[in-house]
C-alpha cells in the first residue's frame, strides 16, 4: 500500500503528465496545489462528498431492497412450481448474463432520466443473482427437515417461515452478498451516465471539469464503502450463521 | 389394533411403462403398547413402510389405518425419529423440542416445562441452550427422541435411529429406550438392519425380504425384560434370523454381481457382529 502510494507520488512529481491528469495523493506538487487527500477532506468537510454518498446509498438501499424481495419471491416460486422453473427459471439464467447497464437505454425511455431509471437498473442488476441463489437455497433444503417438521404438525406458511426459509439462510446470505456487489456496480454505472446527485454524478463532474483529484477521491470513497459493507455486514452475517450452524468458516 | 396394514402396495413409476415395485402386499398390525421391529437389508423398503405410516408418502394400493382411521397425511399422533440430522441446526435444543408443542398452540411456559421433562427423560436437561452441532451423535438422537416424546404420539416411528452411532453409545441407548418404553407404554415401530438390535428391543420382529419388499417371517421375542443380548433366547433367535437372511443375501448378491457369485453358507452366522453389512 505504502509502496503504491510512493510510486504514484514519484510519477506525479516527475511531471510526465500534467498535474490535473495525474494529481499527487498527499504532497502537493506546487505550494498550495491540489492533492487527492486535500480534495477528499475538503469534500467531506463541505458536505459535498457526504451528501453524494448519502444519495447514492439511499438509491442503492431502495434498489437492493426491491431486488431482494423480488429475488426471494421468484426464487421461491421457481423452487416450488415446476412450470415456473421451466419458464422463468430458464429465462433468469439468460437475464443474469446481461450486464445491468445494458438496460439503461430502455430504462431512460421507459422512466425518463432520473431516480426511477437508476433504481430500475440497480434492482434489475441484483434481482437475477438473488433469484438464482435463493431458488438454489429453497431447492436444497434437506427433505429430512421438511419431513420432520411435517410429522411435528407444521404445514403451509408456518413450515415456510420456521423451516424452509431458515434452512436456506446460508444460500440466501451468499446471494445477498453477490447481489449487493452487482447493485453497487449498477448504481455507479447508472449515476455516471445520467443522474443528478450521487457519487457517480460527482465522478462525471470531475471528468467534465478535468479534476482528477476529485475523481480519485470519489474512487477512494467508493472503495472504502464497498469494503466496509462487505466485511462488516455480509462477512459478519456469513460468519455468525456458520458459527451457529457449526459449519466451517 | 393401533396400526393396521392390509395388502399395502407401493410402486414408483420411473419413466414410461416402467415401474419399480417397492412393497408387495404388506400385511401386519401392531397392538397398543407393542414394540415391533422391521428388520431387513438396505433397500428392502422398510423405511418406505415407515413413511407410509407417517403419512409422508401414500400407498399405491391397500389399507393403512392408525387408531382405526385411514392415514391421509402427516399427523402428530405419529411422530418420527429419523436416522440422523433430523434436528433443525438453526434452533437450540430447547427450541427443537418445543417446536411441535408450539404448533399445538401450547403456551410457551408450559411448552418449555414439558420440553424440560422430555429432556430430563433422555438425560440432557443441561444442554437446553446448545445447538445441535455442539452435541455428539448420541446426544442428538436423545434430543430427537425427546422431541418426539413430548408430542405424546400414539405411535412412535423410529427410522434406524441408532444406525450412525458407535457400538457403546448404541448399547446405552438401547437400555434407555427400553426404559422409556416401559415408563411411557408407547407403541413403537422400530426400523433397523441390525439383527441384534431388533431382537434386543422388540416384542416382535418382522423380517423383510427384498425386491419387491415383503414380510418374509415374523419372530416373537419372548425373552424377559430388561433384555440381555446374551440371553439364550435371543442368541438362538439370532441364529434363526441369520439362516433366513442368508437366502435373501444370496439373492441380492447374485443380482449385484451376476450368477457366478455363490454366497458361502454359514459364513456370517458365527461372526460376532450381527450387522448385515449395509454400512460398510
Amino acid at each position: 500500500m505504502t509502496v503504491i502510494i510512493a510510486i504514484w507520488e514519484v510519477i506525479s512529481k516527475l511531471q510526465l503528465f500534467p498535474t490535473f491528469m495525474f494529481p499527487p495523493l498527499i504532497i502537493p506538487n506546487d505550494p498550495g496545489g491540489v492533492t487527492v487527500m486535500k480534495t477528499l477532506v475538503d469534500g467531506i468537510i463541505s458536505g459535498q462528498i457526504l451528501e453524494a454518498t448519502g444519495i447514492t446509498l439511499g438509491r442503492l438501499l431502495i434498489g437492493f431492497f426491491i431486488a431482494v424481495v423480488l429475488g426471494l419471491t421468484f426464487g421461491f416460486l421457481i423452487a416450488r412450481y415446476k412450470w415456473v422453473d421451466d419458464t422463468l427459471g430458464f429465462f433468469v439464467t439468460a437475464l443474469q448474463s446481461i450486464p445491468s447497464i445494458v438496460w439503461f437505454p430502455l430504462a431512460i425511455v421507459w422512466f425518463g432520466l432520473g431516480n426511477v431509471a437508476i433504481l430500475f437498473i440497480v434492482a434489475i442488476g441484483a434481482t437475477w443473482t438473488m433469484t438464482v441463489n435463493s431458488s438454489a437455497g429453497f431447492k436444497n433444503v434437506p427433505s429430512i427437515y421438511i419431513d420432520a417438521a411435517r410429522t411435528l404438525g407444521a404445514s403451509g406458511p408456518h413450515l415456510l417461515r420456521t423451516v424452509i426459509i431458515p434452512a436456506s439462510v446460508p444460500h440466501i446470505i451468499s446471494g445477498l452478498r453477490v447481489a449487493w456487489a452487482f447493485a453497487w456496480r449498477a448504481i455507479m454505472a447508472g449515476e455516471l451516465l445520467g443522474a443528478s446527485g450521487g457519487l457517480g454524478y460527482l465522478l462525471d463532474l470531475g471528468r467534465s471539469i478535468q479534476a482528477m483529484d476529485l475523481v480519485l477521491s470519489i474512487m477512494i470513497v467508493i472503495g472504502i464503502i464497498g469494503t466496509i459493507i462487505d466485511s462488516q455486514v455480509f462477512l459478519r452475517m456469513e460468519r455468525s450463521v456458520a458459527r451457529r450452524w457449526g459449519l466451517r468458516t | 389394533m393401533k396400526v393396521d396394514l392390509n395388502k399395502v402396495n407401493k410402486s414408483y413409476t420411473k419413466g414410461k411403462n416402467d415401474s419399480l415395485h417397492v412393497l408387495e402386499d404388506i400385511d401386519f398390525s401392531i397392538k397398543e403398547g407393542e414394540f415391533v421391529s422391521l428388520l431387513g437389508p438396505s433397500g428392502c423398503g422398510k423405511s418406505t413402510i415407515l413413511k407410509l405410516i407417517a403419512g409422508l408418502s401414500h400407498p399405491t394400493s391397500g389399507d393403512l389405518k392408525v387408531n382405526g382411521t385411514p392415514v391421509e397425511g402427516p399427523g402428530t399422533d405419529r411422530v418420527v425419529v429419523f436416522q440422523e440430522g433430523g434436528l433443525f441446526p438453526w434452533m437450540t435444543v430447547l427450541e427443537n423440542v418445543t417446536y411441535g408443542l408450539k404448533i399445538k398452540k401450547m403456551k410457551r411456559v408450559e411448552a418449555e416445562e414439558k420440553a424440560m421433562e422430555g429432556l430430563r427423560m433422555v438425560h440432557l436437561a443441561n444442554f437446553t441452550n446448545a445447538y445441535p452441532h455442539e452435541l455428539s451423535g448420541g446426544m442428538k438422537q436423545r434430543v430427537a427422541i425427546a422431541r418426539a416424546l413430548v408430542m405424546d404420539p400414539d405411535v412412535l416411528l423410529m427410522d434406524e435411529p441408532f444406525a450412525a452411532l458407535d457400538e457403546q453409545t448404541r448399547l446405552i441407548l438401547h437400555q434407555e429406550l427400553q426404559d422409556i418404553w416401559q415408563k411411557t407404554g408407547k407403541t413403537i415401530l422400530f426400523i433397523t438392519h441390525n439383527i441384534r438390535e431388533a431382537l434386543t428391543l422388540s416384542d416382535r420382529v418382522l423380517l423383510m425380504s427384498t425386491r419387491p419388499g415383503t414380510i418374509k417371517q415374523t419372530f416373537n421375542v419372548q425373552a424377559s425384560r430388561p433384555r440381555n443380548p446374551s440371553d439364550s433366547i435371543i442368541v438362538d433367535l439370532e441364529k434363526r434370523v441369520m439362516a433366513e437372511l442368508e437366502e435373501e443375501m444370496n439373492k441380492v448378491l447374485k443380482e449385484e454381481f451376476g450368477d457366478d457369485y455363490r454366497y458361502k453358507t454359514d459364513s456370517v452366522r458365527d461372526r460376532d457382529n450381527s450387522d448385515m453389512g449395509s454400512h460398510i
